[in-house]
């Protein structure tokens, strides 16, 4: 086991229903009950939030009202994906302690995007990312890159996510493939097209306090169970395992290359991904936009030790009882990203089983509407109204266009979801991380904090980033070998972003101190400006009123 | 927003010692962050059997403390960057705009 099963085993359960599961569930009806609730709960959120939404700034930043504390719910919301919380309690369940490795990468990415982008982010921004990175280089050719990188980065996280909640249901509700994706995609359009970011956002929200509440009370019962020791925890882990190895880090980090270049790209990964950077606009200033990321901090911390207790507790539970094992192929049934599922049931029956079950596809919805969001506002913010109609376009017209959007992307989804049925969609969260962190994040850092940044350099040093890292994820084990075929991988590292990322840093700035052109001299003597708006919100949308 | 503010805003040293104080309270604290994820993950790949070190007559390890702290140290940095910034720094940063606004 490497660091890509990692991404394996986040992005996808979809190889363990595929290769564990052969047929589909009994129909569970304490959670299809509970799930009906949600849904109801949501629409019904979606038509508040409809009636609310009137203007482009409603739509993509659900008015600059959301408060510090809400957006950090929405914001740990939009990371406690399913994947996140199935996989890493599964990993855990594997594994013990090389779980506690992976939660511990996609947290320390928040500190970082706290102390070094999130208030600039704020100050400088509107509605997407682009509107920072373009902000005193040509609009055209830096909005066209930055949104490209967006809707990369959307598409590759969003088939992800597709499979995995077709392949997750499948197994949980008992409903066909196709079927359940159809559904998500059609849920997802609704709360967008309807709702905007106020629903996405209020969606994202109640799904992670219910997130949360569901896995406290799974990490509390198993607890209890263990007298709250976790000494006593770990060695009946030990005894049911008969394994001391759990204990301590196994085979997953073989190689150091493989994982500082993880490491880098979940980091920086994470401040390039458009819908996370998105959420720093629906807040009304620098103040709340820290606020934000230190309660996401907390929720995600919380939340990563709340899994490797559940995680634990599978241990102690299901290794043992042949309720939750696979007489034919060993291990638990559904593998091990059903660990969580079964220690639900493990502590409180059906009807909890039901509820968390409820909970993972609430978790899966709500993902990908802010990626959906994301993906339309790259696509009407950015190329039409910025692009294609050079800033002469009304609002109205944008928020059509941006509805239209949606509805295009949600079916794309759907399409592509049930396309990649069957594949190793592994690669394809790699690939999205990879490009947040060789292409948008390098652009959009230097453009708030390196003055001599021209649009060649960051155009092209942009682009360099992107092709290096869909090069090497090509030539990677991954592609390479499990799809093409190939007997041994060329690049021989798990994950490119320790070199693509440099590559696009050293492109950027080579080429933009060899731009000696007239346009190059005004942007950079634009830099003074921009730089005091991003350190005092002098002149930034929303903040007016403070 | 005139060219103006932008110009007072630059000749104000608060602007100076607002951009100073900020960006090296930020990058020492990220730093500590890096410093301390890196050497998590480096101990990891170089030296593993330093965290299956058990810490007493238990099964407990070394490495479960140490991992669970990377998980606090990452949340406590965030909080005394956010207190320090959303008192000191917005402060500084208020009288900085109230004096660019008045001296009209």
């Amino acid at each position: 086991m490497k660091w890509g099963l990692l991404l394996l085993t986040l992005s996808n359960f979809a190889f363990a229903a595929d290769a564990q599961f052969s047929g589909k569930r009994d129909l569970n009806v304490s959670a299809i009950i509970m799930f009906v609730l949600f849904v109801l709960a949501t629409l019904g959120i979606t038509y508040w939030a409809a009636k609310r939404t009137k203007t482009a700034k409603d739509f993509y930043t659900a008015g600059g009202g959301i408060t510090g504390f809400q957006n950090g719910l929405a914001i740990a919301g939009d990371y406690m994906s399913a994947a996140s919380f199935l996989g890493i309690s599964g990993l855990v369940y594997l594994k013990g302690f090389d779980g506690l490795i992976y939660s511990i990468g996609f947290l320390v990415g928040w500190p970082i995007i706290l102390f070094l982008v999130a208030e600039q982010l704020r100050n400088l921004g509107k509605y997407t990312f682009s509107d920072v990175a373009s902000y005193r280089l040509q609009q055209t050719p830096i909005r066209v890159l930055a949104a490209l990188g967006s809707l990369a980065t959307v598409a590759f996280y969003l088939i992800a996510q597709m499979v995995g909640a077709g392949q997750l249901i499948q197994i949980l509700f008992g409903l066909d493939y196709e079927y359940a994706v159809i559904m998500v995609g059609i849920l997802m359009i609704l709360y967008v097209t309807f709702g905007g970011m106020l629903a996405t956002t209020w969606v994202q929200i109640i799904k992670a306090v219910l997130l949360l509440s569901g896995a406290s009370f799974m990490a509390i019962m198993i607890m209890y169970k263990v007298g709250f020791s976790f000494e006593t925890l770990f060695s009946q882990a030990v005894a049911a395992k008969k394994s001391i190895a759990i204990m301590a880090p196994g085979g997953l980090v073989s190689d150091p290359i493989s994982a500082i270049s993880l490491g880098i790209a979940l980091m920086f990964g994470t401040a390039g991904l458009p819908h996370i950077l998105m959420r720093f606009f629906t807040v009304s200033d620098a103040k709340e936009a820290r606020k934000s990321v230190f309660f996401a901090t907390g929720f995600i911390g919380y939340f990563y030790i709340l899994t490797f207790t559940i995680g634990f507790g599978a241990i102690v539970l299901l290794t043992n009882d042949p309720t939750y094992l696979d007489p034919v192929k060993g291990g638990i049934i559904g593998g091990g990203n059903m660990s969580a599922i079964h220690t639900a049931h493990a502590i409180g029956g059906n009807l909890f089983l039901g509820f968390i079950s409820a909970v993972a596809f609430a978790t899966i919805l709500a993902v990908v509407s802010g990626l959906t969001l994301a993906g339309a506002s790259a696509v009407s913010h950015d190329l039409y109204a910025n692009v294609f109609a050079r800033g002469r376009v009304d609002e109205m017209t944008e928020m059509r266009v941006s509805k239209y959007s949606t509805i295009a992307l949600g079916i794309v989804a759907i399409i592509l979801g049930i396309a990649f049925e069957k594949q190793n969609i592994a690669f394809m969260v790699g690939l999205a991380f990879a490009i947040a962190a060789s292409a948008n994040f390098p652009i959009l850092f230097l453009s708030m904090f390196w003055k001599k940044l021209t649009t060649r350099g960051a155009v092209y040093g942009g682009s360099l980033g992107l092709f290096t890292a869909i090069v090497l994820v090509i030539l990677s084990k991954a592609v390479w070998v499990d799809v093409l075929g190939n007997k041994t991988a060329i690049y021989a590292y798990e994950n490119p972003a320790l070199f693509s990322m440099s590559v696009a840093f050293i492109g950027i700035w080579i080429i933009s101190l060899m731009d000696n052109s007239e346009s190059a001299a005004k942007e950079i003597a634009a830099f003074d400006h921009q730089y005091i708006r991003s350190q005092t919100g002098i002149g930034a949308e929303g903040s007016s009123g403070h | 927003m005139s060219q103006n503010i932008y110009d007072r805003v630059q000749a104000n040293p608060k602007f100076a010692e607002l951009v100073k104080k900020r960006s090296s309270f930020a990058w020492k604290l990220a730093i500590v962050m890096l410093v301390v994820y890196y050497s998590f993950i480096l101990v990891i790949a170089f030296s593993p059997a330093t965290f299956a070190i058990k810490l007493g007559e238990g099964v407990t390890t070394v490495g479960i403390p140490v991992g669970l702290g990377v998980i606090i140290i990452a949340f406590v940095l965030t909080g005394i960057y956010t207190q320090r910034a959303n008192g000191e720094f917005d402060e500084l940063t208020h009288q900085i705009k109230e004096e660019a606004r008045s001296e009209k």
